[in-house]
């Protein structure tokens, strides 16, 4: 990449367009996925299933809980630690994706008006609670979504996801989609720009250019399946795709899954936050 | 309108879950009885390039905002309804994944909502019921429009319904029905000319791909539509029912009975060790089982101000203050851990 390089500032949607970022952060994740710590090499089953059952535990609260959701924050921010990732970029991810939820979230206040908290003198009521709640429970989700990818990696996941018991054909063609996002979008991406330094004013990025734009990526992509079909019965391909058993579901991963499980059942039912708020308030205050 | 994870109840998003994980392994076994092995890099492939084609946008004369592709749609043409279902299913995972569109519990809502509406129901029954006989343009953009928009606002619906159902949002039924309707009424136009656009092309440049499932024996191109939906409606009855009982959002037989049984531990247990201190701990979190704001309508008076004079300020105030200390503890054990491991790591 020698030569003169235009800081990417100054065209930016001719430089780095939506699809280029998406697929460096694609590329970003994956390869936060190859590092190497112990939580990498925990058996992908045990990271998911305790990762699932975190979800399960953090969204099973009642809508108007805020202090209890606190003591959950340990296992997304163990994974972020432990799996050596970028807390940062994990924020600013979540960031990017959280509209969705504020949109209806923030509806709660204008709805649910009644004063369920008092502090002092002010009245709180349930919507900006239940509101508070949403967002925080989005922040623990999404963040432990992506941290379980980032120190698993998706080759992984599948590889689990087939242990697990889902259908053969389904998780070979995932594997497959991933592995061809990263040429799609990079062809898709290249047409993007091809396009956008042709357009004058935004002239030729209707629907009558993108028709075709988009059928002829089609078109290649038809193409390029059908060589690769071929390309895989010249090495022997019938229909499966050997996965393999790198990992072992041993004592490690029983104790990794019992103990964070018994936690967080721990911190559905019992308090924390209360407890450690008693004991501060019943000591200083 | 990728649902999220922060708005489902665990038995809405556990039943979605179990639908779509039964659709999966019903539409693998379709796929397999009837198996061209060269199907599956194609599946790969097409999904690939539904998520890179999502990235394309186009503008839309005088509004100055941009649409693009959907996905279920184009997929059940090219490939008939269970192929498009798992290919449909597998980009949903990864952007749950990846960019955390939605969340790994809703991501059998998602799944559902914009994989089996337009795969299952919209492609067979208006796609399929226009486009056949001599195909012309015309049918091809009429079925492919009304079917896409049709599809989405089944999906959108099924969104409110998820999300009323869940009762974590206190959006009406009504308001929330009319704010998502019309929103999507319009992406549906957007969507569906878009993807008409794109069949249209390839129906002009490669006839045979835009006629029918390309690669898939046409059997498996045929839904049994009513077979499948009373089993999927017994299903969602099931598992919906399991979950409400084991995690509903109010206050259940369970944790009442945690809590008397606490209460009555506590009493006869021995005044000292471990067994005083767990009972402390079950009174002082028993009185307000897992509502800690809930105050005045739940716990049980006497009981609660025989602990604590000002239930109400006193409780919330601790909740506040615990629950900052808790946030900020995990978030110091992290950037310590963090910062010895850099140290470590530059030794």
């Amino acid at each position: 990449m020698a030569g003169i390089t235009i800081p990417a500032i100054y065209f930016p949607e001719i430089i780095i367009s939506k699809i280029e970022s998406s697929l460096q952060s694609l590329g970003y994740m994956d390869l936060l996925s190859y590092q190497d710590t112990a939580l990498h090499k925990i058996d992908p089953r045990a990271k998911f299933i305790t990762s699932l059952f975190f979800i399960l535990t953090v969204v099973s609260f009642g809508k108007y809980e805020i202090s209890m959701l606190m003591p959950f924050v340990f296992y997304p921010v163990f994974l972020l630690t432990a799996g050596n990732i970028p807390a940062g970029y994990i924020l600013k991810k979540i960031l990017y994706v959280s509209p969705f939820a504020f949109m209806i979230g923030v509806f709660n206040p204008f709805f649910d008006q009644n004063v369920i908290l008092h502090l002092g003198n002010t009245g709180i009521s349930g919507g900006w609670i239940s509101f508070i709640s949403i967002m925080l429970r989005f922040a623990l989700t999404v963040s432990t979504a992506l941290a379980l990818i980032a120190c698993t990696g998706f080759n992984n996941i599948c590889f689990a996801l087939n242990r697990l018991g889902a259908p053969k054909i389904f998780a070979v063609q995932l594997l497959f989609l991933y592995r061809y996002i990263f040429v799609l979008a990079e062809e898709a991406a290249r047409m993007v720009r091809a396009r956008n330094l042709r357009s004058f004013n935004g002239k030729g990025k209707g629907i009558k250019t993108y028709g075709p734009l988009l059928g002829n990526l089609l078109l290649r992509t038809i193409n390029r399946a059908e060589r690769i079909h071929l390309a895989m019965i010249c090495r022997g391909f019938d229909g499966n795709i050997r996965i393999m058993n790198k990992y072992k579901f041993g004592l490690r991963e029983l104790f990794f899954v019992s103990g964070w499980i018994s936690l967080f059942l721990i911190f559905r039912f019992i308090n924390i936050s209360q407890l450690a708020g008693i004991l501060v308030t019943g000591l200083f205050i | 309108m990728h649902m999220a994870d922060a708005l489902i109840s665990p038995a809405v998003g556990g039943s979605m879950l179990a639908v779509t994980a039964g659709l999966i392994g019903y539409s693998s076994k379709k796929l397999k009885e009837n198996l061209d092995e060269k199907v599956i890099p194609l599946m790969g492939v097409l999904g690939a390039f539904i998520f890179a084609g999502q990235m394309i946008n186009f503008t839309i004369p005088a509004t100055g905002s941009s649409g693009h592709i959907g996905g279920g749609m184009l997929l059940s043409i090219l490939l008939g309804p269970y192929a498009a279902f798992i290919t449909i299913a597998s980009v949903l995972i990864i952007q749950a994944f990846f960019f955390a569109d939605g969340g790994l519990l809703a991501l059998g809502c998602n799944i559902v909502n914009m994989g089996l509406f337009p795969c299952f129901i919209c492609y067979t029954l208006i796609y399929k019921k226009i486009v056949r006989g001599s195909v012309d343009r015309k049918k091809i953009f009429i079925g492919t429009t009304l079917a896409v928009v049709i599809g989405l606002q089944m999906g959108a619906f099924s969104v409110v319904l998820e999300t009323i159902a869940s009762g974590i949002s206190a959006l009406p039924f009504k308001t929330f029905v009319l704010l998502m309707q019309p929103i999507h009424l319009a992406i549906g136009l957007v969507e569906g000319i878009a993807t008409s656009a794109i069949i249209l092309f390839i129906y002009n440049a490669q006839p045979e791909l835009a006629a029918g499932p390309a690669g898939i024996n046409e059997s498996v191109s045929v839904f049994p539509a009513k077979k499948v939906f009373i089993g999927l409606i017994a299903g969602t009855i099931i598992v919906g029912g399991m979950f409400s009982w084991f995690a509903s959002t109010h206050p259940d037989g369970l944790e009442w009975s945690m809590f008397k049984t606490a209460g009555v531990e506590e009493l006869e247990g021995p005044e000292h060790g471990v067994h005083s201190l767990l009972g402390i701990i079950q009174k002082k979190t028993a009185f307000l089982p897992d509502y800690s704001f809930r105050v005045s309508e739940n716990a049980p008076k006497e009981e609660g101000e025989a602990v604590w004079p000002s239930v109400n300020a006193g409780t919330s105030v601790s909740g506040i203050v615990g629950g900052v200390l808790t946030l900020l503890l995990a978030l110091l054990a992290g950037f310590l851990l963090k910062k010895r491991k850099k140290v470590a790591g530059n030794n």
